[in-house]
């Protein structure tokens, strides 16, 4: 019971993830629809993939520009194993192949943490992008264990399921990664309980005085980064089953490039920011790329605006609220929301226009598309549609600015009541005002 | 030898093309310890911009009016983006920058197509200049080389000779003592960064006729002018010079030497066959591994010597 109480946050997550497919169920033909399935196990890979780069982005403060080599060197062993499970040189069962891929990524973590775990900051970043980019080039050069540009094909029906099943179905296969992805997330949730995930956030904050505690810096972020290693391997594994062909993309650096952006983009403070960013980017890329060739025009505007205005991420600006929450003043914040909305939709209608008009004059005009909204073909060389964008977006930008400070201002008047109330309680009850900001990070 | 002269030279022309990328570089990262991701994309913006101003009024206003436009962008970058960013931290200002050179990357791709455009060398300059061995020596690359030593000269002049040049050095090294003297270090900040995106814009207009004007060209180029910096090391521009030089030869003379390690070890007695470990390993040859030495030298550097060849401090 206390299980229930405890963790239902986790279990409704399951619960909601199961039954989410069942929304674009085709009832008449009797099937799922894959490309829902497909890109529900992408995220759910993806957001495996992500929390692993958070070991070390959030947890340990080291930005590295190639986790993805990470991913990749799972998912190659995760490959390989299948081949030589189907060979008869062993028996594995399928479950466990994203298993493999762990092992294969804890390994490649630790032998090439031990090389870039020697710098912290700015040299790891710079180390990391190094390896990714040597990775990424011997990839396509050595044959054997990277089979080049055309990569490494398996077939995921292996028929030595634990359970009797034969992932011959993307549904099968769906509910195989959600099943990984909560032992990973759950096993990543308790990492950062254990004196190793401490010592990574002390190494991040101060990491002089960590080894005046007698820890060495050194041998905390080879750990950290061998274990992320492990995970990023397991989204390895799973990458393999869902796509059953692994490539050169694997390693590449607009892979670790994803990770990054998921993670700063959702937020790199709390354990859940990442997985919220990595839903965005998958979304964005999958949804967004099927209607126009600038998604990651959009993710990287997102990005630089996360950067500039909100460090904490989406995550952080969803805690923002939480004081003010808590002293149940949330109904007067509607007001200025609903202010700054109006202005806030005519800048992103005015830019996306224009991000659309200006993609569609060149790249779409090159492919042959038309852009038309709502069945109205429009043409982008005539100044009528261009004017228009402009117009949208320099009159809401004005206006949003008129209707942001106004909102600064409630906000500020908010804050100062919901602190002064808390301060109150805390002093009346004799709670921690630390418990609040444990909650918030 | 005549290869060995004819690489020398292009060895020589790519060297200095990648010094006029990593002078500005070096000085952004040792003044301001910000990787600047998107330098090389200011590479790529002046190699556009050369593209469309020469379609209007030539290659020769082109030379001067696309590095002042880059310049112009840097300070914009620097005066309305990094120093708000500057209170997060470097991290911070390393993500802003990475995120700048996506935008870019997708801006350009958006404005001038996916393919490549048609850049090509003046015609004033379109001759052999002389022959080495029977190979011809394009005068473009002559005048590529004549502008980058050009630019050489002048920077360390500045450097040297000029009082800004000499507060620039002072807060290369002691920012804060810099700042306490009473020099305006932010406006030092937004001028060195102005001035080398406008090195950089002067580098693509210069570079993107000898290589290819293409999209992808600030993703290529980008992480081969970190190495060159941090192998240089942070705070001497004479290390960059050295390190761009040998960059520029290492990577010349590498496309044109067909051997691999099995090679060597068959001239020892050693003879390599499908069947000996790492086989794949020791037939690779070095034109193939050729893309990939940059990058085990950067790796090397940082693991063994993180203060570069002639740095003075780590990076």
């Amino acid at each position: 019971m206390t299980l229930l109480r405890r963790h239902w946050p986790w279990l409704l997550a399951i619960v909601i993830l199961l039954a989410f497919p069942f929304l674009f169920y085709d009832w008449s033909k009797g099937r799922h629809s894959g490309f829902v399935l497909t890109l529900m196990s992408e995220i759910g890979v993806m957001a495996i993939f992500a929390l692993s780069y958070n070991m070390l982005m959030g947890q340990a403060g080291l930005l590295s520009f190639g986790h993805a080599v990470l991913l990749g060197m799972g998912a190659y062993c995760a490959a390989h194993v299948v081949l030589l499970v189907k060979a008869g040189s062993f028996w594995l069962p399928t479950e466990l192949v994203p298993l493999a891929g762990g092992l294969g990524g804890l390994f490649f973590g630790y032998v090439f943490g031990w090389l870039v775990t020697k710098q912290r900051a700015t040299a790891f970043a710079m180390i990391t992008m190094g390896l990714g980019e040597l990775v990424s080039a011997a990839a396509l050069m050595f044959m054997g264990f990277f089979g080049g540009e055309g990569g490494i094909p398996i077939d995921r029906v292996m028929d030595t399921s634990l359970v009797g099943v034969k992932y011959s179905s993307p549904w099968q296969v769906y509910c195989l990664v959600l099943v990984w992805a909560f032992i990973a997330a759950i096993l990543m949730r308790l990492q950062t309980q254990t004196p190793l995930g401490s010592m990574a956030n002390a190494t991040r904050d101060n990491f002089e005085r960590a080894q005046f505690v007698g820890y060495d810096p050194r041998m905390v972020r080879l750990y950290q980064f061998a274990l992320a290693g492990f995970f990023a391997g397991i989204a390895g594994g799973l990458y393999v089953l869902i796509y059953e062909i692994v490539t050169f993309d694997t390693v590449s650096a607009a892979k670790s490039a994803n990770a990054l952006l998921a993670v700063y983009i959702g937020g790199a403070g709390g354990f859940f920011g990442p997985i919220l960013g990595t839903i965005v980017v998958v979304l964005l890329q999958s949804g967004v790329s099927l209607l126009s060739n600038a998604w990651l025009l959009y993710v990287g505007v997102l990005f630089i605006v996360m950067v500039m205005y909100a460090p904490g991420g989406l995550i952080g600006l969803i805690f923002m609220h939480m004081p003010i929450w808590r002293a149940g003043r949330m109904r007067e914040l509607l007001l200025p929301y609903a202010r700054a909305f109006p202005p806030a939709l005519l800048v992103l209608l005015g830019f996306v226009l224009m991000v659309e008009l200006a993609s569609f004059t060149t790249i779409g005009a090159a492919q042959g598309k038309k852009f038309s909204i709502a069945g109205h073909t429009i043409d982008t060389t005539t100044p009528m549609p261009w004017v228009i964008a402009i117009a949208a977006l320099v009159l809401g930008g004005l206006w949003l600015r008129r209707e942001a400070r106004g909102f600064r201002e409630r906000w500020d008047a908010l804050m100062e009541g919901a602190k002064v109330a808390s301060a109150k309680t805390s002093a009346d009850a004799k709670i921690p005002l630390g418990k609040a900001q444990e909650a918030m990070s | 030898m005549e290869v060995f002269v004819v690489s020398l030279l292009n060895g020589l022309v790519y060297g200095m093309l990648l010094f006029m990328l990593a002078s500005g570089l070096t000085l952004i990262l040792s003044m301001m310890g910000v990787l600047n991701f998107a330098h090389a994309s200011a590479y790529m913006l002046g190699a556009y911009f050369a593209y469309t101003i020469s379609l209007y009024i030539g290659f020769w206003p082109a030379l001067i009016i696309a590095p002042l436009l880059c310049g112009l962008i840097g300070a914009a970058i620097e005066m309305w983006g990094l120093r708000r960013v500057h209170r997060n931290g470097h991290i911070a200002e390393l993500l802003f920058t990475f995120g700048l050179a996506l935008i870019i990357e997708k801006v350009v791709q958006m404005s001038w197509g996916l393919l490549p455009v048609p850049y090509r060398v003046p015609e004033l300059l379109d001759f052999p200049l002389f022959k080495v061995y029977g190979t011809q020596f394009p005068a473009y690359r002559a005048f590529m080389l004549a502008i980058s030593a050009l630019m050489f000269g002048a920077i360390w002049l500045g450097l040297t000779r000029t009082r800004i040049g000499l507060v620039i050095q002072a807060a290369l090294t002691h920012p804060d003592m810099a700042s306490a003297l009473g020099h305006n270090v932010p406006r030092i900040f937004t001028l060195v960064f102005a001035a080398g995106t406008a090195l950089a814009g002067l580098a693509g207009v210069i570079g993107g006729n000898y290589q290819v004007t293409e999209p992808a060209m600030a993703f290529t180029m980008g992480p081969i002018v970190f190495v060159v910096v941090v192998f240089g090391g942070l705070g001497s521009l004479t290390g960059c010079f050295i390190a761009s030089i040998l960059m520029g030869l290492i990577q010349t003379f590498a496309v044109v030497f067909d051997v691999s390690l099995a090679d060597l070890l068959a001239k020892f007695g050693f003879v390599v066959t499908s069947s000996t470990p790492f086989a794949e390993v020791l037939n690779v040859t070095l034109p193939r591994v050729g893309a990939l030495l940059p990058f085990l030298m950067l790796v090397l550097i940082l693991v063994f010597r993180p203060r570069g060849l002639m740095g003075t401090r780590d990076t």
